[in-house]
């Protein structure tokens, strides 16, 4: 009786490490701009050739310009045009798959890995990206590596690792309308802390899983590192088959047959013991927002925050322990990030900006997640609905998630976002990040206050 | 190939905070060389100094104490270096003079940079960490990795006990260079592809 995770780790394990330490074979290796340079060179002037340069692909989102129009080297940060070409000039010269700024595939790399199927059940893909673990959602092995360990695994096609402890978290009954797995992952965040995934390796399974799309599935797995997880997975069924199927690196018809008999294999068997079990019942999960620095600083939207709550939190975000988020006044809006950059994300925000206005002195500024679903949202004139709405469109990347010099929001600016991070800084010096489901930033876009869907539909627009 | 360490004496800065994420330890707009070097300047520099980009020390930030000079180990709670995984981070306390860190809890990645740069990170138990955060400023701190023991100049008949993984052991004692510790095992890893490619020929044609 093995776990979906046992299975995945002894199919790929070559062979003892030493010192208690497994060789584990890498499949994919995915590379962004911000680290992909320097771990290219480092490991040219140290003389060590890429094993196998078709298995490893290089995608530009970190530091591109989101300006609508962009030019091919230009950058979101003074200097950043730097991190570009030398990755690109390095990509180049390794033979490595380069998915350039211009590329019509290019975008966040956890958004585009699944877009074309460079993601598949059962394979192991790292990325010095801590958020390598969305893509545990299609019952892939994936997790987030440094720089180092990245050259590690292109010049032997494996990583040193100790297997990691494992966890289970049965998520049971199912959603409310109007709650997103992002409110399910900021829910399981606070309520069991940021330090509540132990380093473990997660299967999430249950109703409410079997009930979220792929997409879904990819915004839990995402916030697994926020949650201190090794990783997470779902194992793969019929949506997971369905999803995959035409994607330009999935299987040829050729091996379908044998990769879908793989594919059927990769689950839990029935007994298999985890280290530790996790029960979270969807039925309580409501609308979340983060009122804090961390993201376990998080809320239903209606609640109070904690009396017990960090004082240093609480003075970066203006707020006191006891006060409710909700209808506090914001000056900033941001959908996007590998979290939530998805077309089900901007149709979610889509259905509440339909013929409404962002509140005045609201800043809003949506970044589709890749080319791909920025392209599908134009044919469905969802960028039309943003538009109007008054939001900026912007180009495909990382965008607003993190601040890396250049333009953001103003010091102090309280910004509804909804991306997985609410540290201190994040999407700027003194920048104060309230994290949430896109239905919910857009919500507060338009009444220029943190508040719920339901506050907008139920009143029929704000003038 | 990292610095080795065996033994450290040196002085600590507190840092009495929860999940001190990656974002503190270097903000990404301090990244401004594709390099690994030279990032010491921008450590912890959201709490540093006054201003973005700028240099003027906060006056109260533990590591610009006039006791905490010559800081080479960090004592912090939970969590610590959670968040996103750049090595910055690990290059940026290295550049700085930081050997180790004592911490409730790391963050997984942060954890793993920290061994393959020689800094030492000790995971203590909660009632030993905040011992040490208690420590009056500029207190010395020794660490030995051999004995895996941790002792302080200022708690006399104290000793911290704390666990390694022998790799990680190994790795930070020898010095060693993964890559070519992997590389030997080469033939291994050809045959495991060989017959990896039979099973899973989808795995391999990519491109």
């Amino acid at each position: 009786m093995a776990t979906l995770f046992d299975k995945l780790w002894d199919l790929h394990r070559v062979g003892d490490a030493g010192d208690g330490e497994d060789l584990i074979a890498i499949d994919r290796l995915l590379l962004h701009e911000r680290t992909g340079g320097v771990a290219l060179k480092s490991l040219a002037a140290n003389g060590h050739p890429v094993l196998d340069p078709a298995r490893v692909f290089s995608i530009m989102d970190h530091i591109v310009s989101f300006r609508h129009g962009r030019g091919r080297n230009e950058a979101r940060s003074p200097g950043g045009e730097a991190f570009i070409l030398e990755t690109r000039e390095m990509a180049q010269k390794a033979g490595i798959h380069l998915i350039d700024t211009d590329s019509p595939a290019q975008g966040i790399v956890h958004v585009v890995a699944p877009e074309l199927g460079i993601a598949l059940p059962g394979l192991t893909l790292v990325c010095p990206d801590s958020h390598t673990c969305s893509l545990g959602a299609l019952g892939a092995l994936a997790w987030g590596i440094g720089s180092s360990d990245a050259e590690h695994a292109m010049a032997t096609g494996t990583l040193r690792a100790a297997k990691p402890r494992q966890m289970h978290i049965r998520v049971s009954g199912n959603l409310a309308p109007g709650v997103s797995a992002k409110d399910l992952a900021l829910y399981i965040i606070a309520r069991f802390g940021a330090d509540g995934g132990k380093r473990c390796a997660i299967e999430y399974s249950g109703d409410a899983i079997r009930d979220l799309s792929i997409e879904g599935r990819l915004t839990l797995c995402n916030m697994a590192v926020e949650f201190a997880a090794f990783t997470a997975l779902v194992a793969p069924d019929a949506k997971t088959l369905d999803y995959i199927r035409g994607r330009v690196f999935a299987p040829s018809a050729a091996q379908e047959e044998a990769a879908l008999a793989h594919w059927e294999e990769l689950c839990t068997d029935p007994g298999a013991v985890f280290d530790e079990v996790l029960e979270v019942d969807a039925g309580k999960v409501q609308p979340q927002v983060s009122w804090g620095t961390s993201p376990e600083d998080t809320t239903a939207l209606r609640e109070a925050i904690p009396a017990d709550a960090s004082t240093r939190a609480l003075s970066y975000m203006g707020l006191k322990p006891g006060q409710s988020v909700y209808g506090l006044p914001i000056g900033g809006a941001f959908i996007g990030s590998c979290t939530n950059g998805r077309l089900s994300d901007l149709k979610a925000a889509a259905e509440i900006l339909k013929g409404r206005r962002i509140a005045p002195g609201v800043r809003a500024v949506c970044v589709p997640g890749s080319q791909a679903v920025s392209r599908e949202a134009e044919a469905l004139g969802i960028d039309r609905i943003f538009i109007e709405a008054g939001f900026e469109w912007g180009a495909p990347g990382c965008a607003m998630c993190f601040y890396a010099g250049g333009e953001t929001f103003p010091p102090g600016t309280r910004v509804m976002s909804s991306t997985n991070r609410n540290f201190e800084g994040r999407q700027g010096p003194g920048v104060r990040t309230h994290l949430a489901s896109p239905a919910v930033v857009a919500a507060s876009a338009v009444a220029g206050m943190i508040c719920a869907p339901s506050d907008i539909l139920v009143a029929g627009g704000v003038a | 190939m990292p610095t080795p360490f065996r033994h450290h004496r040196g002085v600590a800065a507190p840092l009495p905070v929860d999940n001190v994420d990656t974002d503190q330890i270097i903000p990404s707009r301090e990244m401004k060389t594709v390099s690994r070097d030279g990032l010491g300047e921008g450590l912890f520099a959201g709490w540093r100094y006054t201003v973005p980009g700028g240099r003027e020390p906060v006056g109260d930030f533990v590591l610009n104490r006039p006791e905490q000079a010559g800081t080479s180990i960090l004592v912090s709670g939970t969590n610590f270096g959670c968040g996103s995984s750049r090595e910055h981070a690990v290059w940026a306390l290295m550049d700085y003079g930081v050997r180790a860190v004592i911490a409730k809890s790391f963050g997984e990645i942060f954890h793993g940079n920290c061994l393959r740069n020689g800094i030492l990170p000790v995971a203590l138990p909660e009632g030993e960490v905040d011992r040490l955060l208690k420590l009056d400023g500029g207190a010395e701190i020794a660490i030995d990795l051999e004995a895996q023991t941790v002792t302080a100049a200022a708690l006399p008949g104290w000793t911290g006990r704390f666990e390694i993984g022998a790799y990680a052991k190994r790795l930070l004692l020898e010095g060693l260079d993964p890559i070519g510790l992997t590389l030997l095992q080469a033939p291994a890893i050809r045959a495991y592809q060989q017959a990896d490619a039979a099973r899973r020929p989808w795995v391999y044609t990519a491109g």
